[in-house]
């Protein structure tokens, strides 16, 4: 079939991506939306998996694998530790009153995605993806990847190996009742 | 057969690689049950399960052939775990009123998933049509990201249950599980960094090399099975233990612990989905065997014996070389070397759950952040130091500047330990001893 | 993949960004504005990403600068991550620290630097 939405042809990847895109950008708004924190922090779950799902597509593995350990297996887990400790999913649940300011607040959004949308949007969906000797295309595996975070990228890796180590004597910090 | 597969679509070949995957590992669940129960009752000095099953024929009725009258067939308690199922499945499916439906219905099904999810890209044996799932260049980081996917099904179970226990006993259980899954993925980094690749069936295929890189009898004729390297010990027995803890099996299994709290994160879940959860925990002990097969103890190969060498240096008797070279590590029966490896492993988990008492919570913690993973952190640095040597110069003076290495890490890790317990009484080892009286 | 245009990435990557704006202007209880916080980040990660592999670059540029600039992206979206959960950490820190002190839940109230 030879249908073009906008000038794009339909192709099955096109049409994955479509789903998966949805879905993604669905549990995006479903963070926003759901007044129980515990269905929010699911719904970003979802959303970070999809995310490692894409850019499995885009040929960065490592990164996708990655997203997977880092955002959907340690920082969600952590959120939602938080949420369940501090009770804040179910009874406890912040009843918010209908707000105009957050409708006010909506329509700023809409029109913030609707400025930047219509300037960058239009030229960037004729753009073709590169085509990918075979040697180019390992980019995203972990070869390539840890030869430059070690080589060309070595300084700032050091630093923010100390940043993360800095991280987590103020969390202890943070946590301890008595220091 | 591999043309035949190897011609057909891919959508098929995928199902037909996961369906040779996920067969397997189910039917072995109910084999490690039953033998979970015969095993531990032998270590406790009394018979398992041995009755389901057990057929005996009546030696009057006129309506059994005369061959089978009064004859008797044992089963030996195999039938046990068919006989569970049956058991879990027409109980009475309570479901609380007030838990949060959605969520409580899912968490059974998230706890399945990656225990059966982790072992794809884990070869069988070595045909790269039908084993692994998928042979990605990623294999390990997959292990460890599902793995971490683990521990969803436990909080969110913990949680949905609208019970202050199962909270208590589902958060408690993934501060463990992600406690440990650091020190996890150090020493499999230690392996990673060692073989050069995250490809598990590299691993297997690097651990068919001389022993140690050293090209000379008598280190030619084993093979570099992870286990044999002093790293790669050092890292088998760390993996082990946070295999258990990941898997919430005793002595891990405080989340669980009855006596504390209730039944953890499951006490409010019963009939098909406690089965899923009792199914998911035996998965995940066959399938983190089957990694740890893979990893450290050879893969499909059974013996650490390297007969192709034998093969090419004893041209007389070559035939019987090439023989048990094939048998060892490339014909049909390498799946079966990896299940046989496999029951190594799942008894050594019911040996360390009828040997060691259960961990209390704060020691379960002190263990995965003070113990095991500055280990693990140690591991790697030994194991870049074996790496240097071993290419500079050769092998053994890897292995003394290894040893060397190990005892200067040690020393640093007792002296800081001292240094930050000196003015405080070391709570956490007050031991209970245990005085024979008569 | 072939046949997806770049827009597609970056238009997905922007209504990310604008909802989790959206988030943080609208919603009451600070996890959840940091969960929106967090969504904004990845957002941007999938931007970068996007971005280096569709390499909008002239033709006369080498291989060399293509292989570079392809994992400029890769390390921007690695450095991200590193600090979005360092971030995490200290910021889930501070808030359980407020919760203690006082139980309430709603961010309008939060509003003196002391107390």
């Amino acid at each position: 079939m030879n249908q073009t939405i906008g000038g794009v042809p339909i192709t099955p990847e096109l049409m994955l991506f479509g789903v998966i895109g949805g879905a993604a950008a669905l549990c995006a708004v479903g963070v926003v939306a759901f007044n129980n924190a515990v269905r929010s922090a699911l719904c970003l779950v979802v959303n970070f998996f999809l995310l490692a799902v894409l850019y499995f597509t885009l040929n960065a593995e490592m990164l996708g694998i990655t997203q997977v350990v880092v955002y959907t297996g340690a920082i969600m887990v952590l959120f939602l530790f938080v949420v369940m400790l501090l009770n804040l999913g179910g009874s406890k649940m912040l009843h918010e009153k209908p707000d105009p300011k957050k409708f006010v607040g909506i329509l700023l959004g809409c029109a913030l995605f609707v400025i930047l949308g219509a300037q960058i949007l239009p030229q960037l969906m004729q753009v073709k993806p590169m085509e990918l000797t075979p040697e180019l295309a390992k980019y995203g595996g972990p070869q390539a990847v840890g030869r430059t975070l070690f080589t060309e990228y070595a300084y700032p890796f050091e630093a923010v190996s100390v940043l993360l180590l800095i991280g987590i004597v103020g969390s202890i910090l943070l946590a301890k009742r008595r220091i | 057969m591999a043309d035949f597969v190897q011609h057909l679509h891919p959508a098929w070949q995928a199902l037909i690689r996961v369906i040779c995957f996920v067969l397997p590992s189910f039917l072995l669940v109910p084999m490690v049950i039953w033998w979970e129960r015969r095993l531990l009752a032998w270590m406790q000095d009394r018979i398992g399960p041995n009755r389901v099953g057990n057929i005996t024929f009546s030696r009057s009725s006129h309506l059994i052939p005369s061959i089978l009258k009064g004859k008797k067939f044992r089963l030996f308690g195999l039938m046990q775990p068919m006989a569970d199922f049956a058991k879990l499945i027409f109980k009475e499916d309570i479901t609380p009123t007030a838990v949060d439906r959605l969520i409580y219905f899912i968490a059974p099904a998230l706890a399945l998933f990656p225990a059966l999810a982790i072992g794809a890209t884990v070869p069988w044996g070595p045909f790269p049509w039908i084993t692994p799932v998928a042979d990605v260049n990623i294999g390990i980081l997959y292990i460890m990201a599902v793995s971490s996917f683990g521990v969803y099904g436990i909080v969110l179970a913990g949680y949905a249950s609208d019970n202050k226990f199962s909270l208590m006993g589902g958060l408690r259980s993934s501060a463990q599980l992600i406690s440990y899954e650091l020190a996890m993925g150090m020493s499999l980094a230690c392996i990673v960094m060692s073989t050069g690749s995250l490809k598990p069936s590299a691993m297997v295929t690097a651990q068919s090399a001389p022993l140690w890189g050293l090209d000379y009898p008598p280190f030619n004729l084993i093979q570099n099975w992870n286990v044999l390297t002093p790293y790669g010990l050092v890292a088998a027995i760390i993996f082990g233990i946070c295999m258990i803890a990941e898997n919430n099996r005793p002595p891990f299994d405080l989340p669980e612990a009855e006596n504390e709290l209730v039944a953890g994160y499951h006490t409010e879940y019963s009939s098909v989905k406690f089965a899923t959860f009792f199914m998911a925990e035996y998965l995940g002990m066959v399938v983190y065997g089957i990694i740890l097969s893979t990893v450290f103890l050879g893969g499909w190969h059974l013996l650490p014996i390297r007969f192709d060498w034998m093969a090419t240096n004893y041209k007389n008797a070559g035939d019987i070389w090439n023989l048990l070279d094939t048998l060892n590590g490339s014909s049909l029966l390498a799946p079966v070397w990896v299940i046989l490896k496999t029951c190594c492993v799942a008894s050594t988990y019911i040996w360390i759950r009828g040997t060691l008492p259960r961990l209390r919570y704060d020691q379960l913690m002190s263990l995965g952040w003070k113990s095991l993973l500055p280990f693990a952190t140690a591991n790697l640095v030994v194991v870049a130091i074996w790496i240097v040597a071993s290419k500079v110069a050769s092998p053994l003076i890897g292995w003394v500047a290894v040893l060397i290495s190990a005892f200067i890490l040690f020393g640093l890790y007792k002296a800081i330990n001292r240094l930050n317990t000196k003015n405080r009484p070391n709570l956490a080892s007050r031991t209970i001893t245990m005085v024979d009286t008569p | 993949m072939n046949g997806v245009p770049l827009g597609a990435y970056v238009g997905l990557g922007l209504f990310m960004f604008t909802t989790g704006v959206i988030g943080v202007i609208v919603r009451k209880s600070p996890i959840v504005i940091f969960m929106c916080i967090e969504l904004m980040l990845n957002s941007v990660n999938l931007t970068f990403l996007a971005f280096a592999r569709y390499q909008m670059h002239a033709p006369s540029s080498s291989s060399e600068q293509v292989q570079r600039s392809m994992m400029a992206g890769q390390m921007m979206v690695i450095f991200v991550m590193a600090v979005a959960a360092a971030e995490v950490a200290v910021g889930l820190g501070i808030i359980m620290a407020i919760f203690r002190l006082r139980d309430n839940v709603d961010i309008d109230e939060m509003n003196l630097l002391r107390g």
